[in-house]
């Protein structure tokens, strides 16, 4: 019972990057943008928050500069494919190979470089409980920020009247500016947000997660956590789930390996993609599901007045 | 970003009817295609002008005689703190012994594969007449480039095959790990340790198996749990494997690998560590119990006076504690007195030769004596070793 408890609270650590990327990204899929270069805001993200830490030793200042370094990324993408209507798919990508070579570059002075002690954390009462104690409510505050996100986001998303301008704007840009909202702006602000996001969990993993920098430390999570957009149907507390369901299926691997059960490797790294694709078919099976979840104009450029 | 835009902007100022989205489309992915080229050229760039610069300061001293040119090519960069920075460690001692007589230089971040052998044609371009290749990988493209230059001397650390001017040497890891599990078997209190593995070759098995009978010797029964990475440098897949061994009852961890991330982890959930290649005390202040560390120098040393001196010859070396090669360093406060005498005798045992690692009896996982009692272990099935032994658990993954 204990392993159990110690793997849920390892899950959920593993989890957050993915969590905090996917709810970014989300946000900017509602308003109908794709953006595929959160890999490479992860990682600018993840050496602007390292160096940081670095110099100033506060690692809260460090979360604020990975966002910044994540929200200018994302900004340039959004006026490369928001005013000049650049094919979202491969500026994304370009975005993402750069993102890496830049981070690499920068990153070269950091690679030997420790942060000072980590401090560890636990909530007064609640983290002396005897099981859900270690597994809950032992982690860092950003691990409770990123569940705190997904709540606020499922709140303005569906409840609020902003939350409506920005899901009928990626349903029906045209619509929502016929209506006089300013369509540009308003997906640019959402990519911007979707990119400080991504910030905040390049910036999670090389200051408190592993913590060191290392060129293409991110691994692959960026990619994971646009794949959770998907699998979660573009809702946030899906995506938090499905964070922690990844971040679990990692640490599985290698506690099943501790205990002498032999895995194949690989294909639980396939998994979380495989089970993209199954929602993906699944959801494009039924054309209700789609219409209900799917934000209509991902992806498609939009021309005022066009 | 600017090269995006100029590309990308006669197209997009102009909006065009949807027909033409795929010119866009193309536009696109071909400025994408640029800016991945510009990324990854600038990454191998970045070593290769290298050399020049790591050149200068040694070359700086006019030497009377014109200078031996020796080149290093590193798998990693030098700010690993493990591996790759042992080695650099090594250069840099013997670039200060032999001073103006030699230049050294050296290439980071070279991958195993492809690209080494154009590193290596470039470093003999370069006139260099001693080459030193760091990793296992380099082998086949080593043995090519040699073949093709035959004036020039080619040294290979960890590899097997060797040439006319080709040799080998490495160093035997397995007595820092033995060193260090007598550390841990002192240090443990839950009786169960933990290894964070690399990938499944002989070495890394031998150091999985040199920590156990280390520990062992100290507290018979102790169990020693292994999770595999299968990478030499992943750092964050380096503190998961190490937070689910500790999460499974280990308390001393002991990582095959090259970074920092599995004493970091350590230091995290306040367990206890080992340094690994090099000294790596400050990565764990509290929880750092000692230092498994490589010593190059006193190989890459004798390899250059050989050089200089014209004695060089075709050979395999293999150095341990014996030469000075490896050590277990900066033992912490936190080691008992009992364990130190102990390192310390064995260390002087090494020495001197009264001292084997592999003495039998020796069991393997299931029981089977793989050592009789009283033998001791030549270097060849010491090369070949592929079974856990008692003690370790799981299975050993299958042949890569």
């Amino acid at each position: 019972m204990d392993a159990l408890s110690l793997l849920s609270a390892a899950s959920i650590d593993a989890g957050t990057a993915l969590a905090l990327a996917s709810l970014g990204l989300l946000v900017n899929e509602r308003s109908g943008v794709v953006n595929l270069g959160a890999e490479g805001m992860m990682l600018v993200a993840a050496i602007a928050g390292f160096a940081t830490a670095v110099h100033t030793h506060n690692d809260y200042l460090a979360f604020l500069a990975g966002a910044a370094a994540g929200g200018l990324l994302a900004g340039v993408f959004g006026l490369l494919v928001i005013w000049m209507n650049t094919n979202q798919y491969a500026t994304g990508l370009a975005l993402s190979l750069s993102g890496a070579g830049i981070s690499a570059f920068v990153g070269v002075p950091y690679t030997q470089e420790a942060l000072g002690e980590r401090a560890s954390f636990a909530i007064p009462w609640l983290g002396e409980l005897p099981w859900v104690g270690p597994a809950l409510f032992r982690h860092h505050p950003i691990v409770y920020a990123a569940m705190a996100l997904a709540l606020a986001l499922t709140w303005f998303l569906f409840r609020s009247r902003a939350g409506l301008v920005l899901r009928a704007i990626g349903e029906s840009p045209d619509a929502a500016h016929a209506l006089g909202y300013p369509v540009r702006r308003i997906r640019l602000a959402c990519v911007v947000a979707g990119g400080a996001a991504c910030g905040l969990a390049g910036t999670y993993l090389s200051v408190i997660y592993t913590p060191l920098w290392v060129e293409g430390m991110t691994a692959g999570k960026g990619w994971i956590a646009l794949a959770l957009t998907t699998f979660a149907t573009w809702r946030p507390l899906r995506a938090l789930a499905g964070a922690y369901l990844f971040g679990g299926v990692t640490m599985l691997q290698l506690h099943l390996q501790g205990q002498g059960v032999d895995v194949p490797v690989q294909v639980l790294t396939m998994l979380p993609y495989l089970a993209t694709i199954v929602v993906l078919v699944l959801i494009s099976r039924n054309p209700t599901w789609i219409r209900a979840n799917m934000p209509a104009s991902l992806g498609k450029p939009f021309y005022p007045g066009a | 970003m600017n090269s995006i835009v100029s590309s990308v902007n006669p197209y997009a100022t102009s909006p065009r009817p949807l027909p033409r989205s795929h010119a866009r489309l193309t536009v696109c992915l071909l400025s994408s295609l640029i800016w991945a080229a510009l990324a990854c050229s600038k990454k191998e760039e970045a070593p290769t002008a290298q050399p020049s610069v790591a050149a200068a300061p040694v070359s700086d001293k006019a030497a009377v005689a014109e200078p031996l040119k020796v080149a290093f090519s590193y798998v990693g960069p030098v700010g690993d703190a493990g591996w790759t920075y042992a080695h650099d460690r090594g250069r840099k001692a013997a670039a200060e012994k032999f001073g103006t007589k030699i230049s050294t230089s050296f290439v980071e971040n070279v991958p195993e594969g492809a690209d080494a052998e154009r590193v290596f044609r470039d470093l003999v371009d370069q006139g260099n007449q001693l080459i030193f290749g760091t990793t296992f990988g380099y082998m086949e493209p080593m043995l090519k480039v040699a073949k093709d230059f035959e004036d020039v001397r080619f040294e290979h650390a960890t590899g097997y095959k060797t040439a006319k001017n080709l040799r080998t040497y490495d160093s035997r890891t397995y007595e820092g790990a033995y060193l260090a599990g007598v550390v841990a078997g002192h240090a443990t209190t839950t009786g169960t340790l933990g290894v964070v593995a690399s990938i499944p070759i002989p070495e890394v098995i031998r150091n999985i198996n040199s920590f156990t009978l280390g520990a062992q010797s100290q507290k018979p029964g102790i169990k020693t749990k292994v999770v595999w990475v299968n990478k030499w440098f992943d750092p964050p897949k380096e503190g998961e494997a190490a937070q689910a061994l500790l999460n499974q009852g280990a308390d001393v961890l002991l990582q095959n690998t090259d970074s920092s991330a599995v004493l970091q982890t350590v230091e995290k959930a306040g367990k206890l560590g080992f340094g690994w290649d090099s000294d790596m005390s400050k990565f764990g202040p509290t929880a750092h119990l000692a230092s498994a560390v490589i010593h190059w120098a006193p190989y890459y040393e004798k390899a250059i006076g050989e050089a200089l001196a014209g004695t060089w010859q075709v050979g395999q070396s293999w150095w341990g504690v014996k030469e000075g090669a490896i050590e277990l360093a900066s033992l912490s406060d936190k080691v008992p007195a009992a364990a130190r005498t102990r390192v310390a005798e064995i260390t002087a045992g090494l020495k001197d030769g009264s001292f084997s690692i592999w003495k039998g009896p020796i069991l393997d996982q299931a029981g089977k004596t793989v050592l009789e009692a009283g033998a001791v272990a030549d270097d060849k099935f010491l090369l070949g070793i592929n079974f856990y032994v008692k003690g370790v658990e799981g299975t050993l993954p299958g042949p890569k």
